[in-house]
């Protein structure tokens, strides 16, 4: 038997697990870089609209940290500045999920050992892990190259662009592969492989915001730490001004050298270990764990704390990019116009800025509350017939849950609040606007909540669409919110998403009436999915 | 009170599939009982709704008093329940978890529950991602056993413990039946029932075949035996309750049923065993005979009928 015996069949069963979950990545990932580019071409269509976003990318650190340096003022260029950076992360994390999925969280769940005692070869798992990984990410090369065409861009510079998002996601499937044998938790190597990631990010951040304008500002050269970077090396690339295509071998040099490690690490260890001591806990618990909320609490604090840490990075920036809102959105009428749609006219530059990044921001930590409401799912299918077997009932142990997740909203949402006004005010020289954008953070409270209530009201009803069904209605939510007034979608469906109901603070006046209705609406359907979560069997 | 369980008419469908059909039993206070099935019997669904953890279709339910489902954080606060399949929290201790658990239940007993962990061989320091199936079960015993209360239900806890943990978990019934609690133990081994259990009932497609004490239940039971004796086997064949005789000249193979077993030794006796194997049976073994359940391919019995008649020739 050969160490790569059932590498075959094992592929095919990753693909089998894998069918939904890896086309809705791709799919997704082509729509928001197809939308993103085809903005690009439509809000830079002039000479002078370029010149001067690469003016204000030469001028603004915090842009270059967050989309890289702009090679030259073409259309192709700023799309790459606006797709590649947040684009190649999420690639970077659904090709490293990927291959954790199929090889570390299989010795976990003990069915690598099934698959172990059958004829299989010692690489057969790994091998299939990273086959899988690397044919998704060549389709996806290939699809976001017909997007980037699609949008209206050069041909060549699309495909070397489409190659560039592929050769990351490959990239950081290496870098799994290696986590993976380091790390004896699926959680454990994916948090070794995003920190990773981060530091990725940061380099790349650290080379390009440090960058170097040149030739009157329309270019920027970027410091040696990019070229430290994976996520660095595909705008280093340049796909659009003429392309720098060796850049493609740095990538497959470095995908052999992270896969020979890998491969070297599993010569050396068992099935089931890792190279890090594991590690352990208290042999009794403490005070703050024995009860329902604090049990919620420790389940979920994790997931909290990383999304502290996530809100306050962006926050921030967003908030001193606020400062640059003038110059940034100054010069180009489109935008202008956009921001004036949105705000309902009339108001300055920087107000409806933070009014639509607030509503954005309000948007997006939903997904941290929909994320802890489905807690109550896993826990449904785990421990939880252990519990409620406890002198617990299920309204306590449900509200429990549903209190974590509505303390954790609101804490994220003063870090929006607060990040913008303090980040804001740092720099502008001018605090007062805080007050403001923080209830302008906190005023989305009320259609999280109603979010809240239809996610709580399914896990009562349809405990086994759950997942699927609170994850559609937040895409959904996101959609209308963002795409709705491009799409001039009809008024009656944009009212379905509760964020269509939120006052467009601060530009807006504050309205109390749809506050009061959106907590009233999300308090019963709580109350709903309670009543029904207590009268029906546990679905195990 | 003298039944901590009774259970009437209980039925219980998912869908098309029937769980309980018309499922009674009656357990009574300060008995080890044992609830015995084959795997799909029911076992996990009817505990489950003297938990209160399901509704039932139809049909009586009384544990310790109350209803299930109506006062169920009440009646348990005065029972411990151990799953059949054990999950934890991956991030949470062992020992984390079994004070997780009695502390919900209502306390538990801190030198009690230290002893238990010693006698179980459980490192409650590790994370319960790490724990085998068996470990798990074991957090889930420990924090059961280190609870005061009246009533256990177990389902299956010795599926995944190695034969020393399994004596341990023996001992510990074994105590609780000594201090009167009363026991309810689902398991699919009929060795392990008859080892711990006062009565049994056995449930079968959902519904009760069987149940009684182990001495009424005892014409179930026929064992397999093995001999090998000095002078040449005769006579065997004129005692009664001896089954499926195979002679081959100081050898034989037969199945005794239980009540003639004495008389099948008094007579080995007389012929000089120089070996003697006795194999218990199985449910499995049990459930063919009695309920017709799985029956062999019939090329297969017509040939063993043949070779059991040439051995009696
Ligand atoms: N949640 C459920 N949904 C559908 N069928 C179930 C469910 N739980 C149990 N069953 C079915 O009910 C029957 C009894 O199952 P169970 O009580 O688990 O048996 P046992 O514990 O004796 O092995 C089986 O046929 C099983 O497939
Ligand atoms: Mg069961």
């Amino acid at each position: 038997m050969g160490a790569f015996t059932g590498t075959a069949r094992l592929a095919r069963l990753a693909l089998r697990r894998d069918r939904v979950q890896l086309p809705v990545w791709l799919v997704a990932l082509t729509v928001t870089v197809a939308a993103s580019a085809s903005s690009v071409t439509s809000l830079y269509d002039t000479e002078q609209e370029r010149r001067s976003y690469a003016l204000t990318n030469a001028g603004s650190a915090v842009s270059r940290v967050f989309n890289g340096g702009l090679a030259e003022p073409s259309a192709g260029a700023i799309a790459m500045a606006e797709t590649f950076s947040f684009a190649g992360v999420l690639i970077a994390l659904m090709s490293l999920m990927a291959v954790v999925r199929h090889t570390r969280q299989n010795e976990e769940t003990g069915r690598a050992e099934l698959v172990g005692a059958a004829v299989v070869g010692r690489y057969a798992m790994l091998t299939a892990a990273l086959l899988v990984t690397v044919a998704a990410n060549a389709v996806l090369a290939l699809l976001l190259a017909g997007a980037l065409v699609a949008a209206g861009l050069p041909v060549a510079g699309s495909l070397g662009a489409g190659l560039a998002f592929g050769a990351v996601g490959t990239a950081f499937a290496g870098i799994a592969a290696v986590t993976a044998q380091v790390s004896q938790s699926a959680r454990g190597a994916n948090g070794l492989a995003g920190a990773v990631l981060g530091l990725m990010f940061l380099l790349r951040g650290i080379g390009d915001g440090l960058a170097e304008p040149t030739d009157g500002g329309l270019r920027v050269v970027s410091l040696w730490p990019s070229w430290l970077s994976p996520l660095g090396w595909g705008q280093q690339m340049q796909p659009y001004t003429g392309g720098r295509w060796w850049v493609l071998g740095l990538y497959a040099a470095f995908f052999a050298a992270m896969v020979w490690t890998a491969y070297r690490l599993t010569d050396h260890r068992d099935v089931g270990t890792g190279m890090m001591p594991v590690r352990r806990g208290p042999a009794t618990a403490p005070r703050g764990l024995l009860s329902p909320f604090g049990l919620a609490w420790r389940l979920q604090r994790g997931v909290l704390l990383g999304w502290g840490a996530g809100v306050a990075v962006m926050a921030v920036s967003m908030g001193v990019l606020g400062d640059e809102a003038e110059e940034l959105l100054g010069g180009n009428e489109d935008l202008e116009q956009y921001f004036a749609e949105l705000g309902g006219g009339g108001a300055n530059l920087v107000s409806a800025y933070f009014a639509t990044i607030t509503a954005l921001f309000g948007i997006v930590i939903t997904g941290y509350t929909v994320q802890a409401l489905l807690r109550i799912r896993a826990e449904e299918t785990g421990p939880l017939e252990a519990v409620l077997a406890t002198a617990v009932s299920r309204p306590r142990w449900m509200l429990s849950h549903i209190t974590c997740a509505v303390l954790g909203t609101v804490a994220l949402l003063l870090l929006t609040g607060l990040g913008h006004g303090l980040s804001y005010g740092l720099v502008a020289g001018d605090m007062s606007q805080t007050p403001d954008l923080l209830g302008a953070a906190l005023a989305q409270l009320p259609a999280t909540l109603a979010l809240a209530g239809v996610v709580v009201a399914v896990l009562g009803l349809l405990p086994r669409w759950a997942v699927a069904l609170s994850w559609t209605a937040l895409i959904g939510c996101l959609f209308t919110s963002q795409l709705g007034p491009v799409l001039e979608l009809p008024q009656a469906v944009m009212n379905i998403s509760p964020f269509t109901h939120v006052p467009y603070l601060p530009v807006a006046d504050p309205a109390a009436t749809p506050m009061v209705v959106l907590t009233a609406v999300g308090a019963a359907l709580i109350a709903m999915g309670i009543g029904a979560f207590r009268n029906r069997d546990l679905a195990l | 009170m003298t039944d901590a369980i009774t259970v009437s008419d209980l039925t219980k469908t998912f869908g098309d599939v029937r769980a309980l059909d018309r499922l009674n039993l009656t357990v009574r206070a300060g008995e080890v009982h044992g609830f015995l099935g084959p795997n799909g019997a029911g076992k996990s669904t009817a505990l489950r709704v003297l938990l209160g953890l399901l509704r039932r279709d139809s049909g009586e339910v009384r544990v310790l008093g109350g209803d299930p489902w109506r006062d169920a954080v009440a009646l348990h606060r005065r029972l411990a329940y151990v799953p059949g399949d054990v999950n934890l929290w991956p991030n949470l201790s062992g020992g984390e978890a079994i004070d997780l658990f009695g502390s919900l239940r209502g306390g538990l007993d801190k030198a009690r529950r230290e002893e238990l962990i010693k006698r179980f061989k459980l490192d409650p320091t590790r994370k319960c991602r790490t724990y085998s199936k068996g470990n798990r079960q074991k957090v889930a015993l420990v924090a059961a056993f280190a609870s005061d209360v009246e009533l256990y239900i177990l389902d299956e806890p010795t599926s995944g413990l190695d034969p020393l943990m399994e004596a341990v978990f023996r001992d510990c019934v074994e105590e609780a039946r000594r201090a009167g609690r009363t026991v309810l133990l689902s398991s699919h081994i009929l060795a392990e029932v008859e080892a711990l259990g006062d009565r049994i009932s056995i449930i079968r497609e959902g519904r009760i075949a069987e149940s009684g004490t182990l001495a009424e239940l005892r014409h179930l039971t026929r064992t397999s035996m093995s001999v090998e004796t000095a002078r040449p086997i005769t006579g065997l064949d004129a005692l009664s309750g001896v089954h499926d005789l195979h002679v081959d000249g100081t050898r034989a193979r037969f199945q005794v049923d239980a009540e003639q077993m004495g008389a099948v030794q008094r007579h080995l006796a007389e012929l000089d065993v120089r070996t003697l194997t006795s194999t218990p049976p199985t449910l499995e073994e049990l459930f063919m005979r009695h309920y017709g359940d799985r029956p062999e391919p019939p090329g297969d019995r017509d040939a063993e009928a043949t070779a059991a008649r040439a051995g009696r020739a």
